[in-house]
């Protein structure tokens, strides 16, 4: 069996500082919580991609214009 | 020199590793607070690591942007509770993030504004250097921070350094 995760604890009012085994619940709302940072980093990863990916055919479409691959990164802000 | 810098309370974790990172009974003296983190996680699935900050128990009512330079390029972007990018464990060995989190009148009975400057490593391709600006939208004074990587545990040596700042 794996051992239990631990959290730590610094009071600062004290300065005493604990390291305690985290509860079930708290288990609970960790993986909750990288669940959740798990989907915000995926859609991050999808709109970067998005726009990568939008920013690639603009400049193909500029070379297509006639336009150099220095002048088309100018403009895009490549 | 006025004492205006105060350093409140300083933790490194042990060779258990941590799941979280939380200072508690924060003094109410300070006008700011400063957090240092330098930190690693254990995940070495991704290309660096992020760190959740909840503030008084609560994952809710954060708000952030932010500015990030890597490997790959340019990025921006938002979210909710505030994060902030730390070293992964495939990063170099024994590097550790480097990360300034500024929380502005967090004593006060208003929404606090967070500002992290964070630069993590990741071994050879993956490094990411980060602006954050981010607000906690909540007017409950700030008694207790708590710092959580999204994926993975703090390693050992990880360490968070707390300052209260006092500009009058």
């Amino acid at each position: 069996m794996a051992d239990t995760p631990t959290r730590i604890e610094v009071d600062c009012s004290t300065g005493e500082q604990k390291v305690i085994p985290l509860t079930a619940a708290e288990i609970a709302e960790l993986d909750q919580l990288r669940a959740k940072a798990e989907e915000e980093a995926a859609a991050r990863k999808a709109q970067e991609e998005a726009k990568a990916a939008a920013k690639a055919s603009a400049l193909a479409k500029l070379a297509e214009l006639g336009l150099t691959e220095e002048e088309a990164a100018a403009i895009a802000g490549a | 020199m006025a004492n205006t810098y105060i350093q409140l309370s300083n933790v490194t974790v042990g060779s258990g590793g941590a799941a979280t990172i939380s200072f508690t009974s924060i003094p109410q003296t300070y006008t700011d607070l400063l957090i240092l983190y330098s930190c690693r996680s254990s995940d070495s699935a991704t290309n660096w690591n992020n760190m959740k900050l909840s503030f008084n128990g609560s994952a809710s009512d954060g708000v952030w942007r932010f500015l990030a330079m890597y490997n790959a390029g340019m990025a921006e972007g938002s979210g909710g509770q505030v994060e902030v990018w730390i070293n992964f464990n495939a990063s170099t060995g024994n590097s550790f993030s480097n990360s300034y989190v500024y929380i502005t009148d967090y004593a006060v009975a208003a929404s606090k504004n967070i500002y992290v400057d964070t630069a993590a490593e990741g071994n050879a391709q993956d490094q990411i250097l980060g602006m954050v600006g981010g607000l906690w939208n909540n007017n409950a004074a700030i008694t207790s921070i708590t710092a959580t990587p999204s994926s993975g545990s703090f390693m050992q040596y990880s360490s968070a350094t707390l300052y209260g700042i006092k500009k009058n």
